[in-house]
């Protein structure tokens, strides 16, 4: 122990003044030189795919582009986000995407800690739910969005199959414009709540059964012990949840594009989706890398607004005080 | 967590990959294709018979020429367009590829991706259709050709116009909103559309300008970019006609033109009257039917009608080329190659795969009677428009289709359609033009 300079020697604090500052140099020298070759791979990854097409896509934002050869030539400015401002389909998705976020907060998510916490009560074939509830989010998004095309076909769909046995017949889950965002979100949730329900299920099981005994004892009812002891020990699990389900819903893109293609009338677009129909159907790259940079900035901001004032308990010591730490 | 990185790859993959396009040249500056002898050919016939067909053509002509390879691609249609352009973004297209000539070959040219055709190269094309060879041409010169000219029309199940007591095939528009009627009122689904895809519904719209301006109406619209002019006005007047019977099949604007309920699954089945659609339409068809065999002998095919008080003949065709282009990488094979698929004898064979051949002394090999129709219809064309979201660029040609999606859905009006094409023309006309 004398012998070896512990470097991080955070909870002996005789430690660093038992030092010289010479060899705490060292130390910090030595420490800066094994850190160096093991971040290196990961700055390459993260500045390679990363860094550099965020840039490249503010770049290319300013310029009129057809994505054809070369780098684009025609500066625009900031009018690819103007125009962005004038487009009613962008501003429509906007309002998708909000609708879909506060569906998905007020419906999907309580929806998964309800089956959360009634898978984990005991149960018989318990652990046989769990793994039906699991499975859809195994699923790629295509193959979702493959499978409810033709659950919802409007001919040959198990869905209006059933329906008709009710006696309604005919029913366009997907081709209504009225409605196809709530098909959509259904399909989404289908795919999302039993990732969401792992969550809260391994969160519930974090929570010590002595501290729901005691309640008991003291004479608390379920609904006592859900407000009080369950909801706020799953708080971590349901602002990491609720964040994970947010940027899912801001992102969605596969889902959309092989379910609907953003249609009719771009009643399911989402930004992904107008992002790539600008790209890669109209070759208007310029004006794409405008929407795929304000979908970054919105992901961006929330990302930082959510970290900072929702996630702030959660990660303090593990993120915000790190360096005091040190 | 695995989820978020996940999701976060996903998404950097979007964000990035206009970004991400720009850096690729970079990476496969190599031209792996242009020393070695392998032409990489992608195609968009992903169903037989001309998977196949193309397929004996390729290794024939690998064994007619010790050292070339041909290593080819089948895409499906939209993912072939953004595979492409995926590609040509990082300035490698392939060797040969698909091209339907129009606004989408003028900015690849004019990006350097295409190989032009030297004046010895395509003296073959002296023996193709040349309202076809013209599509390919930008400024006088050749970049690339077709292999097969076509045209839009109706197909329709000669079954369910009998049923219906339907006797003739509708000649004026008219007559065809009486058909409908008729149709309905015997419980027949007038009209398979696949309004998800939107291109299906622009043959409506852009054969009803036609009919009413011509296509001199048309090239003069082109010329000046006046498409809010009375003539596009009137066509989405009309179509709203049609619109208003509620002729197309519950759900159709969900549905796609390839899929099992789709357009072309609704007419292979027998579920639906008729279709406005190319000369693909057959094959297509029989591959997305249930039983694989489409309607076979009840299926029949008329021209577009024409329209009461219109200046156009009934006469011009709005159709289209499917065609090569090749890649400025390709080895100079490549062009032999082009030669040989062009040449009659593998005309026919493709012509018996159900393609119109545009090489003259194929058409012999055309098996089907109703395409042999089509063949002569478009031989004795009067005036030829090719599709309009081929024609001019695609800012432009998606703008048409996503303007006529919401006029079928009823949610835009003629005026508001007509207008919104030259609406975008301001706003992004693109760099290049004629």
């Amino acid at each position: 122990m004398d012998a070896t300079p512990i470097p991080r020697s955070v909870s002996a604090p005789t430690g660093p003044a038992a030092l010289s500052p010479g060899s705490q140099r060292r130390a910090r020298a030595r420490r800066r030189n094994t850190l160096i070759p093991f971040l290196l791979p990961a700055l390459l990854l993260f500045g390679g795919l990363v860094l550099l097409p965020i840039l490249l896509g503010v770049y290319t934002s300013l310029f009129k582009w057809n994505g054809f050869g070369g780098m684009p030539t025609q500066f625009v400015g900031l009018d690819n986000f103007v125009r962005l401002l004038g487009d009613d389909v962008f501003i429509g998705d906007l309002k998708r995407g909000l609708v879909l976020v506060v569906l998905s907060v007020l419906v999907q998510l309580p929806v998964a800690l309800g089956l959360a916490l009634l898978l984990n009560q005991p149960l018989r074939f318990r652990g046989i739910y769990r793994l039906i509830f699991f499975a859809p989010y195994v699923l790629s998004e295509v193959i979702t969005g493959v499978l409810f095309t033709m659950v919802l076909s409007p001919t040959s769909g198990l869905v209006n199959q059933i329906f008709e046995v009710f006696g309604v017949s005919g029913q366009a889950w997907l081709a209504d414009p009225s409605r196809v965002l709530l098909t959509m979100f259904f399909v989404v949730s289908w795919k999302y709540f039993g990732f969401h329900m792992i969550l809260y299920l391994a969160g519930r099981q974090d929570i010590p059964p002595e501290l729901t005994e005691a309640a008991m004892m003291d004479g608390a009812s379920t609904w006592q012990i859900f407000r009080s002891i369950t909801l706020p020990l799953l708080g971590p699990t349901i602002r990491i949840s609720v964040f994970l389900s947010t940027i899912g819903a801001i992102q969605l893109f596969d889902m959309v594009w092989v379910l609907t293609g953003g249609g009719p009338i771009h009643a399911s677009e989402t930004m992904a989706v107008t992002l790539f129909q600008y790209g890669f159907k109209r070759y208007e790259v310029g004006y794409a890398s405008a929407i795929s940079v304000t979908m970054f900035l919105i992901s961006l901001v929330f990302a930082l607004l959510y970290q900072r004032f929702v996630l702030r308990r959660d990660t303090e010591g593990a993120v915000t005080r790190a360096g005091d730490i040190r | 967590m695995i989820s978020n990185a996940l999701r976060r790859r996903s998404f950097l993959g979007l964000a990035g990959a206009a970004a991400g396009a720009a850096l690729l040249p970079g990476c496969r500056k190599d031209g792996s294709s242009s020393s070695s002898k392998t032409i990489d050919w992608w195609h968009i016939q992903n169903t037989d018979p001309m998977l196949s067909v193309w397929a004996g053509l390729a290794r024939d002509f690998e064994a007619a020429h010790p050292g070339v390879k041909v290593n080819i691609t089948p895409l499906e249609n939209e993912a072939f367009k953004a595979k492409l352009t995926t590609v040509t973004q990082a300035g490698n297209p392939p060797g040969l590829f698909h091209s339907w000539g129009g606004g989408v070959l003028e900015q690849q040219v004019a990006a350097g991706l295409v190989k032009e055709f030297s004046a010895d190269a395509s003296a073959f094309l002296s023996n193709v259709s040349q309202n076809g060879v013209k599509l390919y041409q930008l400024g006088g010169k050749q970049y690339g050709t077709p292999y097969e000219l076509g045209m839009v029309g109706f197909w329709y199940n000669k079954e369910l116009f009998a049923k219906a007591g339907v006797s003739a095939t509708p000649k004026t528009w008219g007559e065809l909103l009486g058909v409908v009627r008729q149709l309905k009122s015997a419980s027949v689904v007038p009209i398979a559309l696949a309004g998800g895809d939107k291109w299906p519904a622009h043959f409506y719209w852009s054969y009803l300008a036609l009919r009413q301006g011509g296509v001199a109406g048309m090239a003069e619209a082109a010329k000046t970019g006046a498409f809010d002019g009375p003539n596009f006005v009137t066509a989405g007047a009309k179509l709203a006609e049609l619109v208003a019977l509620e002729p197309f099949q519950p759900g159709f604007l969900g549905a796609k033109y390839m899929a099992n309920d789709g357009q072309s699954a609704i007419m292979g089945n027998g579920q639906a009257a008729m279709e406005l659609m190319g000369q693909w339409a057959p094959t297509i068809e029989a591959a997305y039917s249930t039983d694989k065999k489409g309607i076979g002998d009840k299926l029949g095919f008329f021209p577009f009608p024409a329209l009461e008080g219109g200046t156009g003949s009934p006469t011009e065709v709005l159709g289209g080329a499917n065609g090569f282009a090749v890649g400025k990488n390709a080895p100079p094979e490549t062009l032999e190659f082009v030669k040989f698929l062009l040449s009659p004898d593998s005309q026919r064979k493709a012509a018996r795969g159900g393609v119109l051949p545009v090489a003259a002394g194929a058409e012999d090999a055309i098996d089907d009677p109703n395409l042999r129709l089509v063949h002569a219809a478009l031989k004795s064309a009067t005036g030829f428009q090719l599709y309009l979201d081929q024609a001019y660029p695609p800012a432009i040609g998606q703008q048409v289709n996503d303007s006529v999606a919401e006029l079928v859905a009823r949610s835009s009006t003629p005026e508001a359609v007509a207008q919104a094409s030259p609406r975008l023309r301001r706003v992004s006309s693109p760099s290049v033009r004629h």
